[in-house]
């Protein structure tokens, strides 16, 4: 049982297993890498072969006419729940009034990720969507075939007479029965053999741009309930006093005071610090700032951001320890190159930073099972890691996958840390009473795992006509996968969620070696919402730009010219630049910046037109183009797009993450500062029509609208901004 | 010490510590949970009500603080203008996550109550203080203007 041992995986095992990682493979050939990949595929022999029944395991349909679907993906604000569901109403005839969608776990074999070779249960990589794009229109069309048999048994009629609409079953001679009706008996029926899938041109759902989600009143009226929101008898809250610097332990802490706060019931020590325990929030709040803790930092990262940017600038300059790519010889081509162009760009570490801040339920029940609500972001591994601390079997762990608020890549970790919590807490005052720990906003900002700081230095080499014939880019920075149990996927030296975006440019450059110097650094570090293109995009973009300018060619033109063999990357942006209006003049004032990246097996062009006031850029208007294959929710992967480019832009414009002597300086969103709608510019987006499976939508908004806001302050007569955010660096 | 207050139309007694911001009160205590927390600190929205009807960062206002007013959180908001927003959040698909768009919803309301045709410009100062980390911000300001228009009709 594969989900079982995830977290006790032996990393050299996973790396030398059978078949190794299924989309690790496929990645390497689409030419790129996604977040949350990690799949020992050895397993997956066993995941798609054993018939699943439907109305077990993805449709649930209740005597009261509901239908509820079973998601296999957990839904963090980008619409899974939606998505799939609008994958099952297609195929299963059913009414949008009887849907509901709850999130499932604890059966990989239904639930594993189909693009991480099926082996976990886990959302991520903006997989959502391809990975239940088949899934879930088979179960939807072998519960209606279901359906159908049962009514026709029960009428005796043949099944072909039975039809579905609206979720009804009525036939030819009258009869006529709604889906409640019929699910018990159909729950019993045949598997059916083989289905049949709606012909696209018959799609009623799917692609339809008038469809709204499903739970948009919900989260309108206050009614939609997140882990927060968990309701439980003599539920007690806990908050957990972490060390100050990461790699520190608890040393002594002296609870006495904190005990004496009115409402405080407990306060333990669990591996990852002290816990205080109340009858509500406020309550442990008080006893938290009550309590004196001593820490043991002998082993705790003591460097500030400073420090590490400063060793890794040093480092860029120096050889790159792997190389990730190299096509003919960029060395030579820049030695005997009439031009070379050189710069340098700086990224520092990024905060999720998601509204709902870290939380997660933990219950033991009378029996001994164990139940655990939380923003489940991979759940096979984190029912292993309860069963762990709990001391019983994963199949006695419940995983309750709540839906969350937001989320980012945040709540896909390897150990689980806030779960853990819960669960660690829960058995610290023996199971007395279910417990919520929930993190402040500075645990949340405070608590690591970042997107990693990285430095990338370039240089281009020009022929003597003027053309670009090499490209060196070394990237500097922390690997995300290493000292995880996902290490498998270091693949000589190189962790493809640092250089992707980068290794796998699409321009036709004869000369090209993309290196990697992986730095030791203990800032814990994860995903973050597009990975690695939330800085490849940006330093690939903007200094193709330069170089561009350098050149003296248009940066739309010379670009088509260097996608002439990717003509879905050409398509993308010139669609973007055709609604942009790009070939006919910005209004008075503003100025246009451009750029175009894949990432998740979508692509995506953003065209920014800005003003600059006072030395800061305004973005005013923002063209998307996007080919994420067949656009399932098309108004879903507009809002997406819509989302990207704010979450993109704030950051890019004032996002960073510093540490003085190993202690994060930011706390709150006064000093971390995203988005906010006064900045968020006018965002159009247009869908390349496409017939080929759905790609991701989550991510792929997010990286290239930074350097499209770069390269527009350039064309506006700034200065190349090389150092993010840009707000330490404009308006001066 | 036990404080009365006016929450959504119910008059209540709450035994809790003076300090206890209105906040826990209401999620903790109160159990109404669609008013969130997202920083402690007024610097989110997360926590918007109406208190008088004027929104009001719950996570600031200690519960002494809050006797002898009136309360009104997402759960209790009512009245045309209330509604109108509620259904253009769902006509325009506004929420991504949602976490929020309680404390979106009770700040639209309170601008709509206070400026029936709010400018962009109206809409910034009213609306700044509201984070949505998934970046809804394009929609929230489509759906206060949808609704003004709703209004007018």
């Amino acid at each position: 049982m594969l989900n079982k041992i995830i977290p006790e995986l032996n990393p050299a095992k996973i790396a030398t297993s059978r078949r190794g990682f299924l989309l690790g493979a496929s990645a390497v050939a689409g030419g790129l890498m996604v977040g949350m990949r990690a799949a020992p595929a050895s397993a997956a022999s066993d995941t798609a072969v054993e018939p699943a029944n439907p109305l077990a395991g993805y449709i649930h349909i209740a005597p009261d006419n509901s239908v509820t679907i079973l998601s296999s993906q957990f839904d963090m604000g980008q619409g899974p729940y939606h998505g799939l569901a609008t994958l099952v109403v297609e195929e299963l005839g059913a009414d949008w009034s009887q849907i509901d969608v709850k999130g499932a776990a604890g059966n990989t074999k239904l639930y594993g990720n189909i693009l991480w070779g099926g082996a976990v249960q886990g959302t991520g990589g903006s997989t959502s969507i391809a990975t239940s794009f088949d899934r879930y229109r088979q179960a939807g069309a072998a519960a209606r075939e279901m359906l159908i048999a049962a009514a026709a048994d029960t009428w005796s009629v043949p099944a072909s007479q039975v039809s579905v609409s609206g979720g009804k079953l009525t036939d030819t001679s009258g009869n006529s029965a709604t889906f409640g009706d019929m699910a018990a008996k159909a729950a019993a029926m045949a598997l059916p053999t083989e289905v049949k899938l709606k012909d696209p041109a018959d799609w009623t759902q799917i692609g339809n741009e008038k469809l709204r989600r499903f739970d948009s009143a919900a989260k309108a009226n206050g009614t939609h309930d997140f882990t927060i929101d968990v309701k439980l008898d003599g539920l007690l809250t806990a908050v957990v006093a972490h060390p100050p610097k990461f790699g520190a332990k608890v040393k002594s802490f002296d609870a006495a005071e904190a005990l004496k706060v009115r409402g405080v019931t407990d306060v333990v020590e669990i591996p990852r610090g002290i816990a205080v325990v109340g009858e509500h929030m406020w309550a442990a709040i008080k006893g938290r700032e009550a309590l004196t803790v001593e820490w043991d930092e002998a082993q705790a990262e003591t460097r500030g951001s400073a420090e590490i940017m400063a060793e890794y600038k040093a480092k860029a300059g120096e050889a790159q320890q792997a190389t990730a790519r190299t096509e003919g010889d960029a060395a030579a081509a820049l030695s005997s190159a009439a031009k070379v162009i050189e710069a340098t760009y700086e990224f520092p570490y990024l905060a999720h930073a998601a509204m709902e801040p870290l939380n997660a339920v933990a219950r033991r029940n009378a029996d001994g099972t164990l139940e655990v609500w939380g923003g489940h972001q991979i759940p096979d591994v984190y029912q292993g890691i309860s069963a762990k601390i709990a001391g019983v079997k994963p199949e006695q762990v419940t995983m309750h996958v709540m839906k969350t608020g937001g989320g980012f890549g945040r709540r896909a970790v390897a150990d689980g840390d806030v779960v853990a919590e819960a669960v660690s807490v829960a058995r610290a005052i023996d199971y007395k009473a279910p417990v919520k720990v929930q993190w402040t906003r500075e645990d949340d900002m405070r608590g690591g795992r970042y997107r990693p700081a990285y430095v990338h230095s370039f240089k281009a080499g020009l022929d003597k006509d003027n053309n670009l014939v090499a490209w060196h880019n070394h990237i500097v920075g922390q690997s995300i996968v290493s000292g995880t149990p996902f290490e498998g996927l270091i693949k000589d030296g190189v962790d493809g969620t640092s250089v992707e975006g980068a290794s796998n440019i699409p321009y036709g450059i004869q000369n090209i070696n993309v290196g990697l110097t992986t730095t030791d650094v203990k800032v814990p570090v994860l995903w973050w919402r597009a990975v690695g293109s939330t800085h490849t995009a940006y330093a690939v973009e903007s200094f193709l730009d330069e170089v561009i300018a350098e050149i003296g060619a248009d940066p739309y033109a010379y670009r088509m010219e260097l996608l002439k063999d990717h003509p879905r990357h050409a398509a993308v942006l010139k669609l973007a630049a055709d609604k942009a209006g790009w070939t006919t003049p910005a209004p008075e004032g503003r100025f246009r910046g451009l750029a175009v990246h894949e990432s998740f097996s979508s692509v995506v062009a953003h065209i920014a037109e800005i003003s600059m006031d006072n030395g800061t850029p305004i973005v005013h208007k923002v063209t998307v183009a996007v080919d994420c294959g067949i656009a399932v929710n098309p108004d879903t992967i507009k809002a997406q797009m819509e989302g990207g480019t704010g979450f993109g832009l704030g950051s890019i414009l004032a996002e960073e993450l510093t540490l003085v002597n190993g202690e994060v300086e930011q706390g709150n969103y006064d000093t971390y500062t995203p988005l906010r709608i006064d900045a968020m510019p006018q965002v159009d987006v247009h869908i390349v029509p496409s017939a080929n499976k759905p790609t991701g939508v989550g991510e792929p908004g997010v990286p290239s609208i930074g350097p499209a806001v770069a390269n527009a302050i350039a064309a506006a007569g700034g200065r190349r901004i090389r150092v993010l955010p840009m707000s330490k660096s404009m308006g001066t | 010490m036990a404080y009365n207050l006016n929450i959504n139309g119910e008059q209540k007694s709450f035994d809790v510590d003076e300090d206890m911001p209105l906040l826990w009160v209401i999620r903790d205590v109160a159990g109404l949970t669609g008013t969130k927390f997202g920083c402690g600190l007024a610097q989110c929205g997360a926590c918007t009500v109406h208190v008088d009807g004027v929104p009001t960062r719950s996570c600031q206002l200690q519960v002494s603080d809050a006797e002898g007013s009136t309360i009104t959180t997402i759960e209790g908001v009512t009245g045309k203008v209330a509604e109108t927003v509620q259904k253009v959040w769902a006509d325009l698909d506004v929420p991504q996550c949602g976490y929020c768009q309680s404390g979106q919803v009770m700040a639209a309301v309170a601008l709509l109550n206070e400026t029936p045709k709010p400018t962009d410009e109206d809409i910034n100062d009213a609306l700044s203080g509201n984070l949505c980390r998934c970046a809804t911000y394009q929609r929230i300001r489509a759906g206060i203007h949808e609704a003004a228009k709703r209004l007018e009709a």
